[in-house]
């Protein structure tokens, strides 16, 4: 039996679907001098992590935030080395998160304040693995429907991300692994109820707090 | 006091310094050789710090930053003293990185500068090793040369916060075989020690096994397999790790 827990580190990827390529436009010029050839993570710490139903406070000086609606891979056991064809055999389910950023344009330098504030991953329990592919997100804002995505549009399926990051890095169990978040995605100004959902995964919702005065 | 962890006679120990030798809790002594190191705490959030040194920085040929450079280490990375690091076959320039490591002992939020040092449970020493040959323009520096299985040593010892009482005067020390290759203090640091709590604390809560890796000075060279790496903290402790090439590495026991 496989543990199905978020319990050990969380890591995203940027640029891993068609639609923020697009929207980040050409790469060529500095500072990025290029495409990404590798897979670009970032890592949600344990802070960042709350259930739904959470009151996210944004950090002092804060008033609105980006909401990225992404799923991630529970790991189920332990995982280095993998082939896209054996990838899949190591999750043991699947949640959906909202990953949380203070509106940042530029991917030179990490992200730290603006990924990393206390509350800034509302995730949702664990979910059976299912067909990602066919997953449509929706993020909802204040009851409004603010975007969609569908996992469809990802440049590195979930199997071949996870395959190309085990390459240097081994996941444990109950790491998890972000499949993507959109480029510049929707805000959400102080005071917002936010929620997320797909057919088949439920809902995620939190409502966002303000900052303390900067 | 020292403390340290080990694995031994088939579980893992906290550990105590006493003449040269390790000290188990029932007062068992163990001479090195007899027992494995693990890293001396088991990490929460590992930050570390990129060009924190203001001749480092100039050294990469980047200006000093106007805010601190953190960015994030997962526990894959992190191994112990006596540990070997893999060098991969197609890495042209592999380069450690001496670094005081703060341990945070106490959950703070907010913390001022004046207070920061009040949640620091003690120092021990990191090598902050990076293959600059995966270096990407991404959240630079990036996971792939910064969070590699096995590339970021840690040890041996965590030295209680009280036993250094001035951990901005300490000097860094580098060599490799032997011989002397870096070397710097960690006075030159550019963001020092509660100004890093304090900027990290303004929007995330810091936790007890939260680890703060500071930065290294100049003097960065390549290393090959079968390289020896000392990388020492002055008051703090000397680790030590070997680099081993993949053959070696992925090698079935």
């Amino acid at each position: 039996m496989i543990k199905q827990q978020v319990s050990g580190t969380v890591y995203g990827v940027i640029l891993n679907d068609h639609a923020s390529l697009q929207k980040i436009g050409s790469l060529d010029e500095a500072p990025y001098k290029g495409a990404p050839k590798a897979p670009v993570l970032y890592i949600k710490p344990a802070n960042t992590r709350v259930c739904c139903g959470s009151s996210v406070q944004l950090p002092a000086g804060a008033d609105s935030v980006e909401v990225a609606a992404t799923v991630g891979l529970v790991m189920g056991r332990a995982a280095a080395r993998l082939s896209a064809g054996n990838a899949m055999d190591t999750v043991a389910g699947v949640v959906l998160a909202a990953d949380l950023s203070l509106p940042h344009a530029s991917y030179y330098r990490p992200a730290i304040r603006e990924k990393c504030f206390d509350g800034a991953l509302p995730v949702s329990s664990v979910k059976p693995l299912s067909d990602l592919a066919g997953i449509v997100l929706t993020t909802e804002i204040d009851g409004q429907v603010v975007d969609t995505r569908s996992l469809g549009d990802l440049v590195r399926s979930p199997a071949k991300l996870l395959a190309d990051v085990s390459e240097w890095m081994t996941l444990s169990q109950g790491d998890v692994l972000l499949v993507g978040v959109r480029y510049m995605a929707p805000q959400a100004k102080a005071g917002s109820v936010v929620c997320i959902s797909a057919e088949g995964l439920g809902s995620l919702q939190f409502t966002i707090v303000k900052g303390a005065q900067a | 006091m020292k403390h340290g962890r080990i694995s031994y006679n088939g579980a893992v120990h906290q550990v105590t310094e006493a003449q040269g030798k390790v000290r188990l809790a029932d007062g068992r002594l163990l001479n090195e050789g007899d027992f494995t190191w693990l890293p001396p705490v088991e990490v929460g959030t590992v930050f570390a710090l990129g060009l924190n040194y203001a001749d480092h920085a100039k050294e990469l040929a980047f200006k000093a930053p106007e805010v601190p450079l953190v960015f994030l280490k997962g526990p894959n990375t992190i191994v112990g003293h006596k540990a070997s690091t893999r060098r991969p076959a197609d890495a042209t320039y592999m380069h450690y990185e001496c670094e005081l490591a703060v341990v945070i002992g106490k959950t703070g939020k907010n913390v001022s500068k004046s207070d920061a040092m009040g949640i620091v449970a003690g120092y021990t020493v990191a090598n902050d090793y990076a293959i600059r040959d995966y270096l990407e323009n991404f959240y630079r520096p990036n996971l792939r040369v910064k969070n590699r299985d096995g590339c970021t040593p840690l040890g041996p010892w965590l030295v209680d916060a009280a036993d250094v009482p001035n951990p901005m005067a300490l000097e860094l020390t580098t060599r490799v075989n032997g011989k002397p290759t870096q070397e710097g203090t960690t006075a030159d640091m550019i963001f020092d020690i509660p100004t890093l709590i304090e900027y990290l604390s303004s929007f995330m809560t810091l936790n007890p096994g939260d680890v703060i890796l500071t930065g290294t000075p100049e003097g960065l060279a390549d290393v090959k397999p079968g390289d020896v790496i000392e990388t020492e903290v002055e008051n703090v402790c000397c680790l030590v790790n070997t680099i081993v090439d993949d053959q070696t590495y992925f090698a079935t026991v």
